[in-house]
């Protein structure tokens, strides 16, 4: 079990690297969907299986759809992969990496110190999981669910297209 | 599940996750893979809490991460409607067309 | 009697409201009954305290008559009082009888004027701040007093404000006032906080009981006071701005600058004579200051062309008698010579006035000439005016005054026979510019003609000082020819008689020979030289050091220029070189430091999106490095 880990992690790291250094949109979705994929192995590995049925329901299967969804209505084709070639060279790469691999070594040295202990891999079942959803985090659903409402209307209200002047005026 | 993963390993992870998404957010000029990178960075934390709650053995870590999960879905519903408005007034993805608060 | 007090300071003031708030709306002739009536209602209020005075005065020698406490501030209490004593007693008649025969005067003077109840409203303002200036109880009313009549004499010099000329000559004279007024506010400052007390009285009390005579404080505080005095009454170092005031209308140049403002410094060094013998080296700088700028003025009125120049220097020349009768101790005499200056100086200008009005505002005297004939009156009162100011003997009120100042010169204890022979030059020149004047406007050929005669307005006063005049002489004869001592008898119960060494009847007369030899050479000198042998004068001034110190003398002794290098041109530069304000340009400059932080600083508002987020990114690293590393 612990070998799975390990792997799905390595799966993980690489396929984002491939997420970040594609050119095509689409391409780099889809290694998104494999990256998500992996760290959800690794939730199952950790002992949060509802967690990971989640992350692939909601993460994989709504998000990176509605990415799809918008990048298929863009409708951006070949010349976008031509655009992102010329605005990505490697000079661009050394400040942000720089950056990270000081943010990266910064959190490494946080870590290291102390011992927290180990994970020991007992599941967590969901029934436990929605006892603490239900009772102590009960006000956190509340507003989750407002936020997904707020989330729902402020989507709708701005994708909507102007189609003619009297819509216009009433929005 | 038999067997203890350290927990700085699980961490250690995530903020790999996190970095190399930190990393494509800066280089990246379509608004598209900043979006996607914001993802990465989410998910990454969520993973960092996944792992303190299988390490204490408690599920809240659990109700966060699924707390963090709403959020980036309102967040991608939202981002991703601004994007189709953005393209719709500047025709391109170009995250620096958008440059009119400066001086 | 004493009731009817408060009237003689208030109706003036009176006047100068009415005519402020309604001066527009009234006609001519309400005009100059308001602005001429209060002035005269005052004048008979005065004439009938004087009598009540005289004829059984109050006790004590004076009468006080408090208003209102003026401010009641930790035991600083000045009140607002009236005082009557005989000094003030003589100034009040002064002002008030000329004031009124100059307001009459002015009625016909005036009457072309557009401004004319302007002109009224200023007079009457400054008749009421002079009355209040020598009738105040305490040194704070007395220095409102001055205050209002440097304000009302700026007021009237620049009173046709459309020429600029005549606004800087205004200027030029409350500036150079206001030195001397600044001098006079130290020294009240000083008085009060050493004495306690600025009631006049009881501050002479006191300083004569705490302070030894020759005292430090003393001379500090009595110099002081003579700066003001000095500024006031036009005398060394401050008389540049009296001549340059004759830019005003006549009436103003007799009123105030003949009979009463500029004897304004005599009176308070009359008033304060206590603060003044404590300090002797200032009592013997007045002297001195007086000596000098009679001689002074003296050479300068020889050499101008303007007649009323002449008389402006002739003004701050019998002031300078005035002082040199204050600084020897002979107080009553200088009042006594104030007395008279006022009738025949107001009277020679007013008969200037009347010429320059008939000859069509025509003021150089090389155009003007053989007026005699044709305006009689003016020539014969002029005459007088002209006989007294140049002190002929027996006839004329000034010799009488001029010669008890020359006789308490030479035999006061402070004085001495300097002082006496000063006086004795001055007297020789004042005959010398005096008929000058006369022969130069009223004989020899005629220059200009001149258009209608003056009416009665004119006339009358002028043949009031004319008599004036002659007879004031008589209150005050000497030993020699009769000893009649009304006038000091009069003050005495005020100013004490001069401090004279016992001289005898003889050495009076022996004085008095000479002085008048003096002037009568002085008058025989001006009438060959200016009538007759005229060919002399223009062979002198073809020599250039003749011609230089013509100019010297013209120039008033050149202290125009002196002051303009000293203090205008510098004060000039320095506005000139500061014209960017240093102190200014410290805030500036931080106005301009900020907009270059700001230039700097809005280089990394870029506007793009990347650029923020590597902010936003770099920020956070750098505070969890901070934070885990310290």
């Amino acid at each position: 079990m612990i070998a799975v880990f390990y792997i799905a992690s390595v799966v993980a790291i690489v396929s984002t690297l491939m997420v970040i250094t594609r050119m095509q949109p689409v391409h780099s979705l889809l290694y998104l969907i494999v990256s998500l994929l992996a760290v959800s192995l690794m939730f199952f590995v950790l002992g949060a299986p509802f967690i990971a049925a989640l992350e692939v329901i909601v993460y994989a299967g709504a998000i990176m759809v509605l990415f799809v969804f918008v990048i298929m209505m863009l409708n951006l084709g070949r010349e976008a992969a031509e655009q992102e070639r010329r605005w990505i060279d490697i000079s661009m790469w050394k400040g942000p990496v720089i950056l990270a691999l000081v943010l990266l070594a910064l959190m490494i040295h946080v870590l290291h110190g102390g011992n927290p202990g180990a994970a020991s891999g007992r599941v967590v079942s969901p029934k436990e999981m929605s006892i603490a959803l239900f009772g102590p985090y009960l006000m956190v659903v509340e507003l989750a669910s407002i936020l997904l409402l707020a989330g729902l209307v402020g989507a709708y209200h701005l994708a909507r297209r102007d189609t003619d002047n009297k819509e216009q005026k009433r929005s | 599940m038999i067997g203890a993963i350290p927990m700085t390993h699980g961490l250690i992870v995530a903020a790999v996750l996190f970095a190399l998404g930190l990393v494509g957010l800066l280089v990246r000029r379509n608004i598209i893979y900043m979006l996607m990178c914001i993802e990465i960075m989410l998910n990454a934390a969520g993973l960092a809490f996944i792992v303190a709650a299988s390490r204490w053995e408690q599920p809240d870590g659990q109700i966060m991460f699924i707390i963090i999960l709403s959020t980036a879905a309102a967040e991608v519903a939202v981002g991703l409607a601004l994007v189709l408005r953005f393209y719709s007034r500047f025709k391109t993805l170009d995250a620096d067309i958008a440059n009119d608060m400066r001086g | 009697m004493f009731g009817l007090f408060w009237l003689v300071p208030a109706m003036p003031f009176a006047g100068f409201a009415i005519l402020a708030l309604m001066g527009s709306r009234l006609s001519r002739n309400a005009i100059a009954s308001v602005g001429a009536g209060t002035v005269g209602v005052s004048a008979v209020i005065s004439l009938g305290l004087g009598l009540r005075f005289l004829l059984s005065p109050p006790s004590g020698h004076a009468y006080t008559l408090t208003l209102w406490t003026w401010i009641d501030v930790a035991g600083f209490t000045p009140h607002f009082a009236l005082y009557l004593d005989a000094l003030s007693m003589v100034m009040t008649l002064i002002v008030t009888v000329v004031g009124f025969l100059i307001h009459v005067y002015s009625i016909e003077y005036m009457r072309d004027d557009p401004a004319y109840s302007r002109f009224f409203a200023y007079m009457n303002l400054f008749v009421g701040s002079m009355l209040m200036l020598v009738l105040a109880d305490n040194l704070l009313l007395l220095y409102l007093g001055w205050e209002g009549v440097g304000l009302c004499s700026y007021l009237l010099i620049g009173f046709w404000y459309s020429n600029p000329a005549n606004g800087r000559a205004a200027m030029k004279a409350f500036i150079v006032t206001r030195v001397g007024d600044t001098a006079m506010a130290l020294g009240l400052f000083l008085l009060f906080t050493k004495l306690g007390t600025l009631d006049i009285q009881e501050m002479m009390q006191r300083a004569s009981e705490q302070w030894p005579v020759g005292s430090g404080i003393a001379v500090l505080a009595a110099a002081l006071l003579l700066g003001g005095a000095v500024g006031k009454s036009g005398q060394l170092p401050l008389q540049v701005w009296l001549p340059d005031a004759m830019a005003g209308p006549t009436p103003v140049s007799a009123l105030i600058h003949a009979a009463t403002m500029v004897t304004a410094g005599v009176y308070l060094i009359a008033r304060t004579h206590t603060v003044f013998e404590l300090a002797p080296p200032v009592l013997m700088l007045v002297a001195v200051v007086g000596a000098v700028t009679l001689l002074l003025a003296g050479f300068a009125a020889l050499t101008q062309r303007d007649i009323k120049r002449v008389l402006a220097y002739s003004t701050i020349s019998q002031i300078g008698y005035m002082f040199l009768a204050l600084g020897v101790g002979a107080y009553s005499a200088a009042i006594f010579h104030l007395f008279t200056h006022a009738f025949f100086k107001a009277l020679l200008f007013m008969g200037a006035g009347a010429i320059i009005l008939a000859l069509h505002h025509e003021q150089d005297m090389f155009k003007m000439g053989g007026l005699r004939k044709q305006m009689p009156v003016v020539f014969w009162t002029f005459l007088i005016g002209a006989m007294s100011l140049a002190a002929l003997p027996l006839v004329t009120a000034g010799f009488y005054s001029k010669d008890m100042i020359l006789y308490e010169a030479w035999s006061s204890k402070i004085g001495g026979p300097v002082f006496w022979l000063a006086g004795c030059v001055g007297a020789v020149i004042t005959g010398l510019y005096t008929f000058r004047m006369v022969i130069l406007t009223f004989f020899g050929e005629q220059k200009t003609a001149p258009g209608h005669g003056p009416g009665p307005c004119i006339k009358i006063p002028l043949i009031i000082l004319a008599l004036f005049s002659t007879i004031a002489g008589f209150l005050e004869i000497p030993r020699s020819l009769g000893n009649v001592p009304l006038f000091s008898d009069f003050l005495e119960a005020a100013l004490p008689h001069a401090p004279l060494t016992e001289g005898s009847v003889f050495i009076e007369a022996l004085l008095q020979v000479i002085a008048i030899c003096g002037v009568l050479t002085g008058v025989a000198a001006a009438i060959i030289l200016f009538a007759r042998r005229q060919e002399f004068i223009r062979s002198l001034m073809a020599k250039p050091w003749a011609a230089y110190l013509h100019e010297f003398w013209f120039a008033g002794w050149g202290f125009d220029a002196l002051y303009n290098a000293l203090f205008v041109q510098p004060y000039i530069y320095i506005a000139r070189v500061n014209k960017d304000d240093f102190t200014d340009g410290f805030y500036s400059g931080l106005a301009r430091i900020t907009a270059a932080f700001h230039r700097a600083l809005s280089v990394t508002q870029t506007g793009r999106l990347r650029w923020y987020m590597m902010g936003i990114a770099a920020g956070a690293v750098i505070v969890l490095a901070i934070v885990v590393f310290l």
